[in-house]
């Protein structure tokens, strides 16, 4: 029977309306149980720092924290410059200039994690070893780092991780 | 109906192997799909699906939460701030669980009440009935340990008094209440061990609510008329029918419940509980939360500390063993014109004792909260015994089929 | 039988009767609410269902609380970058900053163990004006200055009604969304105070104020006219200075307000057309059953 019929129809599109009614419901529900396990407002204010190098004298590092990592910063010297200029980047594991790692020659910002299996590498005192080429050296697997950062000796794939930052006037930069 | 054949037919090869293994999808067919209804019930029998959505809400919105608490006197008010303030949709999720509670307090009050008036707890339904009063019993504490864990000066207060209740005892009373402490007061052991129940006890709660359904689903639904099913026309299979009307009240429900949740979250809680709990200030009036009100009356109705303690437990005891306080035949309080007035008097008491709950225990109000707790009690331990004896009821359908077409089979399709 | 139940039924109707007009009619011991005089109900941009917050009044509430009420009282769950966010006094970032700098925070320990000072960060908690508890009552004649972040929460009004009526009271207040009880009351009191009646004997240092519970406060009347200057031509009246922290000290309390009351009306809206749309099939896919 036609009426049937047109019956059948309603209940179809109603079913169908309902039905999708329901999915975005729950999409819509959903999405927040999801999103809370996100970085909360205090975890993103934390984003990014600012650090003052006015009081960071030539040939000193400090570490900061940034994001939970150790950030090296250090005034490189004359002399820990020329070196890294000068290096020879056909031989290195994982080849840069270091041009393409310090914005300003005499300030290097790099993250202080060993990209071989996450250890703290040394060097940021003055009375700590360096390593064999000056910059850092890993004590848990033997990894050494130039001037520069870039892996010379040892086991780690790629040269420590330069972090997104800016100078923001010639004596502040902005991490993250 | 309890009826052991199963028509269901796994439609490809997965469900045919899975079948023969596991037959879960057999099981879900049996017991939602096909399953025979009582083509009659009301709306009142929409709240079972309600209040499985209430907590399937609370128990996902609560281990959210989990995640962003801190379960520790010096960090666990703070950890909930955090949670509203920063955390993203902290506060619709803090505040979805907390109105949750008392949404799903409402709908289980509605749901008890309907069992009481249709006589659901009558043979062969009593396995049903101490299941749900069991789990209203869970529900109470687990609400009871979530409201504590904010460490307001309310959470902190009202576990203090509760849990110095068990002081009564005699003899082992103080032994029992440090060992619930941890400590010689209420403090930090007590908070964490408050937080690891409350995570505990809603799994156990739908362990529960899966017995009672299963013990439903041995004997079938009650319906409005108290007449069993005789046969297949009395009844409808669950899915369409009756997925469809649950669906429709959960969503009803869900405009109440939203409607506290983004406009008046904090109406149904207590201003003193944005207090941090301090040990040293006692709130000039302790009030648990609306829910508990009625068993809160009848706790300071009695001015004996341990007897007022013996009451409150007993209200709820009392619950237990009505199968067998009641002794009327008639299942629905419609069909027992005797007993109905006496039914909407405990009604009206428990909502009046409800009220009274809030208010301080002296004057008039301490007069009308003993005049309501005795009959509490003698509706209970008196009524229901002597009415069913002495009743004479109305007259039954003979059958769900003939309430729902007429007697002379006038078509009329229920809803 | 029957008929002394019967009986009995008409006694305790009778009764019960009796009991509820006695105290129907001796209704002014049992007024709702407690002593002191009815706190009205006021008009907030932010009450109701389709209320939110005035940013142009919670930057004014700000200054007053900046000005007069930061000295005695803290607000440590919250953040300067709060000032920024959106829904509250929606502050410039270097508004922002610039609040946060004025504070000193202790951030670690020096080489020595000594604490380390640092000006405020955005990211800092609000910096209170006393290290403890205690300096703080020792300050305020052995009286707390109670911390603001949650204080338009933490407080409630009680309405004098007769207590039959509560329960309309109460639905009232449901359908109209009333949540504002806590900044009602602030506001109450911070316009409350006055001399006290004759007979009243004030206590050493208390101050008598008309809707404080005992009437005597600690906390001398804080705000008076042209006691913070406005930027926006505001009349800076005293009731106006009040209107506007309380507004400041509500959003202090419930931040996300504004987002949270704008979803709920897309909430609604969608549930509602859900319902409906379930009515429509819940109908439909019962008919079925007429033959």
């Amino acid at each position: 029977m036609s009426s049937d019929h047109n019956d059948e129809g309603r209940r179809d599109f109603l079913m169908v309306a309902a039905g999708s009614f329901a999915a975005v419901g729950a999409a819509g529900a959903l999405w927040p149980l999801v999103d809370q396990m996100n970085p909360d407002a205090s975890a993103k204010a934390l984003a990014s720092i600012e650090v003052d190098l006015s009081p960071i004298k030539e040939g000193q590092a400090v570490t900061v924290m940034w994001r939970g990592k150790p950030v090296f910063i250090r005034k490189r010297t004359a002399e820990e410059i020329k070196q890294a200029v000068s290096a020879d980047t056909t031989d290195m594991r994982d080849p840069q200039v270091d041009g393409d790692r310090a914005k300003k020659p005499e300030w290097l910002v790099l993250i202080g994690i060993c990209t071989h299996l996450g250890c703290i590498p040394r060097g940021q005192s003055t009375g700590d070893v360096h390593g064999d080429f000056g910059g850092w050296f890993c004590p848990c697997h033997g990894s050494h780092y130039d001037t520069s950062g870039r892996i010379r000796k040892g086991p780690a794939p790629t040269n420590l991780e330069v972090p997104p930052y800016a100078f923001i006037s010639d004596t502040k930069i902005k991490i993250g | 109906m309890s009826d052991h054949s199963s028509s269901y037919v796994p439609s490809n090869g997965f469900t045919r192997w899975l079948d023969e293994r596991l037959p879960i999808i057999r099981l879900m067919y049996d017991s939602f799909i096909v399953f025979p209804t009582p083509r009659n019930l009301n709306y009142l029998w929409t709240f079972g699906g309600i209040l499985t959505f209430c907590l399937v809400a609370q128990i996902i919105t609560g281990i959210v939460i989990a995640m962003h608490f801190v379960p520790h006197g010096d960090h666990a008010f703070a950890s909930v701030e955090h949670l509203m303030r920063d955390v993203n949709w902290g506060d619709l999720i803090r505040y979805t669980h907390a109105v949750g509670a008392s949404m799903f307090f409402a709908a289980a009050y509605i749901h008890l009440f309907r069992g009481l008036y249709y006589g659901s707890y009558k043979s062969p339904r009593e396995i049903i009935w101490i299941f749900g009063v069991v789990i209203l019993l869970l529900m109470i504490i687990t609400a009871f340990m979530g409201y504590s864990l904010v460490w307001g000066q309310m959470s902190f207060w009202a576990v203090t008094v509760i849990t110095n209740l068990f002081t009564a005892i005699p003899i082992v009373g103080e032994g029992i209440t440090q060992w619930i402490w941890g400590g010689y007061s209420v403090g930090d052991p007590t908070l964490n061990r408050l937080f690891s129940l409350h995570y505990l006890f809603p799994f156990i709660i739908a362990a529960l609510v899966g017995l009672h359904i299963w013990a439903l689903h041995v004997v079938g639904s009650n319906n409005p008329t108290g007449v069993e099913v005789k046969s297949k026309t009395d009844t409808i299979p669950f899915f369409p029918f009756y997925v469809i009307k649950d669906g429709f009240m959960v969503v009803v429900f869900m405009l109440l419940f939203s409607w506290f949740v983004f406009y008046a979250p904090n109406y149904l809680g207590h201003s003193d509980n944005f207090i941090e709990a301090n040990p040293l200030q006692t709130p000039p009036h302790i009030v648990p939360e609306w829910y508990f009100l009625p068993f809160y009356a009848i706790l300071r109705a009695i001015p004996d500390k341990l007897f007022g303690v013996i009451a409150m437990v007993a209200a709820i005891v009392v619950l237990f063993v009505i199968p067998w306080l009641d002794t009327s035949k008639i299942k629905s309080v419609s069909k027992r014109p005797l007993f109905m007035p006496f039914f909407w008097l405990f009604v009206i008491t428990c909502f009046a004792l409800g009220y009274l709950g809030a208010k301080a225990p002296e004057g008039y109000f301490l007069i009308a909260s003993q005049l309501f707790t005795a009959y509490y009690f003698i509706f209970f331990i008196i009524i229901m015994p002597v009415i069913g004896l002495i009743e004479t009821p109305k007259e039954l359908p003979d059958s769900i089929t003939e309430a729902v077409e007429g007697q002379s089979g006038k078509e009329g399709a229920s809803s | 039988m029957n008929s002394i139940l019967k009986t009995i039924t008409k006694l305790t109707a009778l009764f019960s009767a009796a009991v509820v007009s006695g105290i129907i009619f001796t209704s002014s011991a049992l007024a709702a609410g407690g002593t002191g005089p009815e706190i009205k109900r006021q008009e907030w941009s932010f009450g109701g269902f389709n209320g939110q917050y005035d940013k142009a009044q919670l930057q004014r509430g700000f200054g007053v609380y900046k000005e007069v009420c930061a000295s005695c009282h803290g607000m440590k769950l919250l953040s300067y970058r709060n000032l920024i966010q959106k829904g509250g006094p929606e502050f410039s970032k270097e508004q922002a900053l610039a609040i946060a700098k004025e504070a000193t925070v202790i951030d670690g320990v020096d080489a020595d163990g000594e604490p380390k000072e640092r000006p405020g960060k955005l990211s800092d908690r609000f910096q209170g004006p006393f290290k403890n508890e205690n300096e703080a009552r020792s300050a305020n004649n052995g009286a707390y200055p109670p911390d603001f972040s949650v204080l338009a929460k933490a407080r409630t009004i009680h309405r004098h009604v007769p207590w039959y009526t509560e329960p309309y009271y109460w639905g009232y207040d449901m359908v109209t969304a009333y949540e504002e009880k806590g900044s009602d009351y602030i506001y109450a009191l911070l316009t409350g105070y006055g001399t006290a009646p004759k007979g009243v004997v004030m206590g050493d240092g208390m101050n008598y104020n008309k809707y404080f519970p005992g009437h005597q406060i600690a906390m001398a009347a804080p705000l008076s006219e042209d006691a913070v200057e406005y930027a926006d031509g505001t009349p800076t009246t005293m009731e106006q200075h009040a209107k506007d922290v309380t507004a400041f000290m509500a959003w202090a309390s419930e931040p996300h307000l504004n987002a949270r009351k704008n979803l709920g009306k897309r909430v609604q809206i969608y549930l509602l057309i859900f319902a409906f749309l379930l009515f429509l099939a819940k109908k439909s896919v019962w008919a079925r059953l007429k033959h």
